[in-house]
């Protein structure tokens, strides 16, 4: 997608990843200006089903043309599903970072941890 | 995680298009560069079935003139300067006592006693000194010529095309140069590249540049920049120094002892000689990966090596790159596995160019 967007009903992780939050799970990805900044990706290493993850610490990568990037989990939790159409097409996370181009669910380890994070506004104001 | 400094960095006198292109600008060598413009697969592409057009004005030029000059540049390179002829081009390697690369470069000949040889920006500062102090007892000046060259590379199966279009002559076959005007802005064109396409590269005034660069573009050659610039050379087995070569290791293990002619006694030569006599331990040698996953420069091959370029390949598909193999592990065929920060990865050695026209 060529235009930066924020939505407001994501919370987001100063490392440009986002959770989306549902009660006790969440979906994460990472954020357009990180999408942007990594360049056209094309490969995603599917983390495994049922790992635990911890908040601020990688839990997978994703590889552009040039490079690779360590993903930063926002929350704790457990990984419930992954998102395995990416293995194909890893170029969803440039087309549609938000949509298709989540990459996984977690069921959360400690849903208070959320708020830590910061709304668009806030994110935003940190790429400025 | 992607922030970089922009100060202190030069900028090449096609800065203007670039930002206006909207290209990301990355240091490089001390200097401001395109990255990409649209993304790299794009103009990876572009370049393989049309024309890009790159701007590497970075790279730095050593102008050498006067009575010794071919013997002078015998005395530091690598190739033998007596066949190169007046309007030709010639790949070569700089190599220390030890036989150590200290640069890779293209020599043109621009007449008799007159040759202007391009530097790889990291190098070229280090590459002026010691052929200035190499210079002392020849009758040759040796002039610095960063400054005065604009550089850019028009390539791919449609460039000459395009470019001769706008040219007042023929171009140069492969491997020659010749003086031409382009878009009436007058220029040395040479037929040279780093993509493993046809094409041209051309130096020119730098103030000259932008209008140069527009013509072109306006020709129909798409900008690339030094990301697809990388992935192209890789998919054909160019080297890149600082990855692929460096003063720590020869010309020989890098595979490019075909553009070492050692009779000629160039610095170096009696320890190259050494090692294609003996055999060197270890070989350059490209890879696929078999599977998911993209080696990088610094991953280990479990059991001995290591990688020295990995990228992805926009044109196989798969993660591509050229390593540093003991012999025994070298020939094509061979399987390795690459430690992958942690993980490994079966990879398999190939023939030279990874990539030809038709796969």
């Amino acid at each position: 997608m060529a235009e930066a967007s924020y939505p407001d009903d994501l919370l987001y992780h100063s490392e440009h990843d986002w959770a989306r939050v549902d009660g006790d799970t969440a979906t994460f990805g990472i954020t357009w200006y990180a999408q942007d900044a990594l360049g056209e990706v094309v490969f995603f290493e599917a983390p495994k089903l049922g790992a635990q993850i911890v908040k601020d610490e990688s839990y997978t990568e994703v590889e552009s043309v040039k490079a690779v990037s360590d993903v930063i989990a926002p929350l704790s939790g457990e990984i419930i599903e992954v998102n395995t159409a990416l293995g194909d097409q890893p170029e969803t996370i440039n087309e549609d970072p938000y949509g298709e181009g989540w990459l996984i669910k977690v069921k959360l380890a400690d849903p208070s941890e959320a708020e830590s994070l910061m709304d668009a506004a806030a994110y935003q104001a940190t790429l400025a | 995680m992607f922030s970089s400094s922009e100060t202190d960095l030069r900028r090449t006198p096609l800065h203007a298009r670039h930002a206006a292109a909207g290209a990301r600008l990355v240091p490089f060598a001390g200097w401001l560069m395109p990255v990409q413009y649209t993304g790299i697969r794009e103009e990876h592409l572009a370049v393989r079935t049309g024309a890009g057009i790159f701007d590497v004005s970075h790279m730095g030029q050593v102008e050498t003139r006067g009575p010794d000059a071919q013997a002078f540049l015998q005395h530091l390179l690598s190739n033998d300067l007596r066949r190169l002829p007046e309007g030709g081009a010639q790949y070569s390697v700089m190599c220390n006592e030890d036989g150590g690369v200290l640069d890779d470069l293209f020599t043109y000949r621009l007449a008799e006693c007159h040759y202007l040889t391009v530097t790889n920006a990291g190098n070229h500062e280090r590459d002026f000194a010691w052929m200035i102090t190499q210079a002392e007892s020849f009758d040759v000046d040796v002039i610095d010529r960063l400054a005065d060259f604009a550089m850019l590379a028009v390539q791919g199966p449609l460039a000459r095309d395009l470019v001769s279009r706008l040219t007042d002559g023929a171009l140069p076959r492969r491997m020659r140069c010749c003086q031409r005007d382009l878009a009436r802005v007058p220029m040395l064109v040479g037929g040279t590249g780093y993509t493993g396409e046809d094409g041209v590269e051309l130096m020119l005034e730098p103030e000259r540049a932008p209008e140069v660069w527009d013509a072109i573009v306006a020709a129909g050659a798409v900008p690339a920049g030094l990301g697809a610039r990388d992935t192209l050379r890789l998919e054909v087995c160019f080297h890149l120094y600082g990855n692929d070569l460096s003063e720590s290791r020869g010309p020989i293990e890098a595979g490019l002892g075909w553009c070492c002619k050692e009779q000629t006694g160039f610095i170096g030569s009696e320890a190259i000689a050494g090692v294609r006599a003996a055999g060197p331990e270890e070989r350059l040698e490209p890879f696929v990966i078999e599977g998911p996953g993209i080696a990088r420069a610094g991953n280990p091959v479990i059991g001995g090596g290591e990688v020295s370029s990995g990228t992805f390949s926009p044109s196989l598909e798969r993660g591509i790159g050229m390593a540093y193999l003991p012999v025994l592990r070298a020939p094509p065929g061979t399987r390795i596995e690459i430690d992958v920060r942690g993980t490994p990865r079966t990879a398999v050695v190939e023939k030279k160019p990874l990539y030809r026209k038709g796969n």
